[in-house]
């Protein structure tokens, strides 16, 4: 066992921490996240000329081959600099979804222009009253003479308005929760029938409401076999989560480090907050949970190549976790900030914000808790 | 055998037997005649058959003028209360100063403006008791409150320690609405530590002249005056021996109000700028450097309520029907097992707090001075409100994220995002972090419960 950091893991490392120092500092976040599109094309285009975009993809599919460690130091610095670029939706959904489920044809036409940052993607998997069941797809795909037709609602679609192309899940067959029956197609933004409704997150991000009425389309926007996508489906959340799960780390990490920076020169009473021991013993409490976070992203990174029950158990369990102990250093942070935590003015509360969020991606805690048990 | 039951929970949570409980055997009795236990409005009423015949027992019913009463206030409530305004408060949408404003002349005309003040002043004389269901009344009636800062702090600070020429300039104009007051404690350096305070106020004549900085001023943007603890005296043995308690003008040259921005978007505080601001001397509350001490009577004055259980009883209603309409594999998650135990645990909370309160009202009751359990009700209130919004946000999922201001505002006619109750729901969650923070942090609070009670 070698829990360490490779030198290509350690090159990477710095170079994303020196990126988001240099050129990707809070306010330069703030005024992105105040713009039209909610993030900078040309930051994003100097994601794709230095490589970043091509880290999840194998040689095959035209990107670097790197391993999920990879994706995971990528993430954690993502989160430290609570980057809005939609690395999440555009690649580790869209692109990894069209990576293993599209044909020779679809990966060469849709993935090179990824990597290059010339398209953007999106997935629109997620219904009204589906909560976090993963399987639930009420969407419908009606197959007739040349294609399909689509109709449903997708909801809290990330990256949608900006994305060229939304990856849809919709329903051939099967009830609303049956794994089987579930088809991913690739639906052009601009397809007839289907609105767009975008809106911002609380966090910063991106998001809309998807409402497919009899859109169309062809044979060759199917990716794999109709209504065999949700072994596929699940693997690339799980990565995703797991990535997700290092974002938070990163978020975590810099919410603690911040609070212990303040906590040693607010001075109340005479001395810095830092000297109160109640107030320690709460740094301490923070430092065990970003701790734990971070082994558990870890371990479900290294685990996200074993088998599909292992794979399962190790991102829900690191999901779970990140859920309370995200929760807890989110509070903490504000907390022990005094006023100064519930400032729009502050890092703290936008790190928070994001940390709260990040509960919501792709099941909560109470969801991967009982994944964990076996019971979803 | 006693039978208790709890009509204090016929609104809000659920129908009023909903928390009846029944204690069996002598020893039980026994034990509720220490004189700490319960005993409101002295209703003595042991089942019939009871094996204790003759024992004052306590009780927890209602007496029938604490009915009538609570009956009164409930149809005034249902009459007078505007349904726009109403409707803002349900939906959890902004409130502006004119909704607080009309409310409170609403009250005011009908006399109830300021229940906690001695009559002569203009308050209503009303019971610990009744002043308990009033709150809880109002809460469950979706009132908004009332603005604190004249009627609940600076209003008892004056006709306390006031002057007869400032009782009469300053206390009908409260009581009326009038005049809005806002609180000018905590400073940048001085948060927890409020007797670090800064703010300098030097005679000058018949002027104070005062200059500094407040911050997190709560509504300084709407109000008329502010009450100011400012140093007079830099040089005194102790930092709590130089303060004052001084009334100014919002409107005196030399003030400027900045906003602050909350998480969560919102716009409630500000820093307040002091730039050579005179202050006439006869806006000076009680004895020069004398203000720490009015300063924490005020702290201590507002205790009733100060738990706010009404209201969150109000939003565990709320979230109830969150939960109710929310689907967790094609049920409703108020069906779902652990999320039941979640609201669950969370009523229990609630329901200890409420009879923590009660018990605190009936020592206050009984004439026995109030200890320390404003602290404690401060501390469990602001956690029980908290857990609130962080089981409403669980509850709408990813609904939580969608940021959509205009649909906070009353009179938004789109579509809604998701499910309408959604929209406050993160907003709300983020927002409720000050709770823990504002009028004493909740580590300060346990610091006063440690020092005071436990002589730590
Ligand atoms: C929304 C909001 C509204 C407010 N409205 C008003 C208002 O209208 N008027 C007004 O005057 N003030 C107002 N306040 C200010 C409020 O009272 C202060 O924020 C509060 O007293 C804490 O002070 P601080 O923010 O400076 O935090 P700090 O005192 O810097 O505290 C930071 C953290 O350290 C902890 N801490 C500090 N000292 C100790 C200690 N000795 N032991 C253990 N822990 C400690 C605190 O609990 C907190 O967690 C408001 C605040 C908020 C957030
Ligand atoms: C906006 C705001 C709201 C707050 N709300 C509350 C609240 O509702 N309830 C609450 O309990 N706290 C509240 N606090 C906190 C409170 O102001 C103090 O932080 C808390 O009482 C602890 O103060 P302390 O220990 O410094 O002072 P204290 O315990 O008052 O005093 C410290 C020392 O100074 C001495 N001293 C005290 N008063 C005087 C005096 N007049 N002259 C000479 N010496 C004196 C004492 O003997 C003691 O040795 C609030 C703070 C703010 C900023």
């Amino acid at each position: 066992m070698d829990l360490s950091y490779g030198e290509d893991h350690t090159l990477l490392s710095e170079s994303i921490a020196r990126f988001i120092q240099n050129d990707y500092d809070f306010e330069t976040r703030s005024r992105i996240a105040a713009s039209d599109l909610g993030f900078d094309p040309t930051v994003w285009q100097q994601f794709a000329d230095l490589g970043w975009l091509a880290i999840p993809f194998s040689e095959d599919e035209g990107g670097l081959g790197a391993d999920p460690v990879s994706v995971m130091i990528l993430m954690e610095q993502f989160g430290r600099g609570l980057v809005l670029e939609p690395y999440v939706p555009s690649i580790l959904l869209g692109g990894r979804l069209i990576a293993s489920m599209g044909g020779a044809e679809q990966r060469s036409r849709y993935l090179g222009d990824l990597i290059e940052g010339k398209i953007q993607l999106a997935f629109g998997h997620g219904e009204p009253g589906g909560r976090y069941a993963l399987a639930h797809v009420a969407t419908r795909a009606e197959g007739g003479a040349g294609g399909f037709t689509l109709s449903g609602h997708k909801a809290v679609v990330h990256n949608a308005e900006a994305a060229d192309f939304i990856i849809v899940s919709a329903r051939g067959s099967g009830e609303v929760r049956a794994q089987d029956g579930i088809s991913l197609f690739v639906v052009p933004r601009e397809t007839p029938g289907l609105t767009v409704r975008p809106y911002r997150t609380v966090d910063g991000f991106r998001a809309a409401e998807l409402v497919l009425k009899g859109a169309q389309v062809g044979e060759d926007a199917l990716l794999g076999e109709e209504g065999g996508a949700y072994p596929a489906i699940e693997a690339v959340t799980d990565r995703a989560v797991a990535a997700v799960c290092s974002e938070a780390v990163g978020v975590m990490d810099l919410l603690r480090e911040t609070t212990l920076e303040y906590l040693k020169t607010r001075q109340q009473f005479g001395r810095p907050l830092g000297a109160f021991q109640v107030l320690q013993h709460r740094a301490v409490d923070m430092l065990i949970a970003c701790e734990e976070a971070r082994s558990l992203a870890l371990m479900a990174t290294l685990s996200l190549d074993k088998s599909a029950p292992e794979r399962r158990r190790a991102v829900s369990a690191a999901k779970a976790h990140m859920g309370n102990s995200g929760r807890k250093v989110g509070q903490e942070a504000v907390q022990l900030h005094g006023g100064m935590g519930v400032t729009d003015e502050l890092k703290v509360g936008h790190y928070f914000k994001r940390l709260t969020m990040i509960d919501t991606f792709f099941g909560d805690a109470a969801h991967h808790l009982d994944r964990f048990a076996g019971d979803a | 055998m006693y039978r208790t039951r709890g009509e204090f929970a016929a609104d809000g949570i659920g129908p009023g037997n909903r928390y009846g409980m029944t204690a069996s055997g002598c020893g039980v009795a026994t034990l509720l005649v220490r004189p700490d236990c319960i005993y409101i409005s002295g209703a003595v009423r042991p089942d019939s058959g009871a094996a204790c015949e003759g024992r004052v027992v306590m009780n927890i019913e209602l007496t029938s003028a604490d009915r009538a009463f609570r009956d009164e206030v409930r149809a005034f409530l249902a009459t007078s209360l505007p349904p726009d305004i109403k409707r803002r408060v349900e939906n959890g949408l902004e409130l502006g100063r004119e909704d607080y404003a009309s409310w409170h002349r609403i009250l005011y005309e009908k006399g109830w403006v300021a229940p906690g003040w001695p009559v002569d002043h203009g308050g209503t004389g009303w019971t610990h008791m009744q002043r308990y269901l009033y709150d809880e009344e109002s809460a469950a009636a979706s009132a908004p409150r009332i603005m604190p800062f004249g009627v609940n702090m600076v209003g008892p600070v004056i006709f306390t320690f006031g002057n007869s020429a400032q009782k009469a300039r300053y206390l009908p104009r409260i009581l009326s609405g009038e005049d809005w007051w806002c609180q000018g404690y905590s400073e940048p350096g001085a948060g927890s530590d409020l007797a670090n305070l800064r703010t300098r106020a030097e005679r000058d004549g018949d002027v104070y002249v005062v200059n500094g900085q407040k911050t997190w001023t709560t509504s300084a943007h709407w109000a008329d005056h502010i009450f100011c603890l400012v140093r007079t005296d830099p040089d005194a043995a102790k930092p709590q021996q130089g303060i004052s308690f001084l009334l100014i003008d919002m409107r005196s040259s030399g003030i400027e109000v900045k906003p602050i921005i909350t998480i969560d978007g919102g716009h409630e505080v500000n820093d307040v700028f002091f730039e050579d601001v005179r202050v006439p001397v006869e806006n000076l509350v009680g004895e020069e450097n004398r203000g720490w001490t009015y300063a924490k009577f005020l702290l201590s004055f507002e205790r009733a309520g100060i738990a706010d259980v009404g209201r969150s009883k109000k939003q565990l209603a709320g979230l109830k029907r969150i939960a109710a309409a929310e689907l967790s594999n094609g049920r409703p998650l108020s069906e779902d097992d652990r999320f039941r135990e979640k609201i669950a645990s969370l009523e229990i909370d609630l329901l200890a707090l409420e009879y923590t309160e009660l018990r605190a009202l009936s020592r206050q009751t009984s004439g026995e001075e109030p200890g320390t359990e404003a602290n404690i009700l401060k501390i469990r209130g602001t956690e029980v409100q908290q857990r609130i919004t962080e089981l409403a946000l669980e509850a709408v999922g990813t609904y939580a994220n969608p940021y959509v201001p205009e649909a906070l505002k009353d009179g938004w006619n789109e579509e809604p995002i998701g499910p309408e109750y959604a929209a406050s729901v993160a907003p709300r969650y983020f927002n409720w972090r000050k709770a823990s923070i504002y009028g004493g942090s909740n580590e300060i609070q346990k610091g006063i419960v440690a020092k005071l009670v436990l002589e730590l």
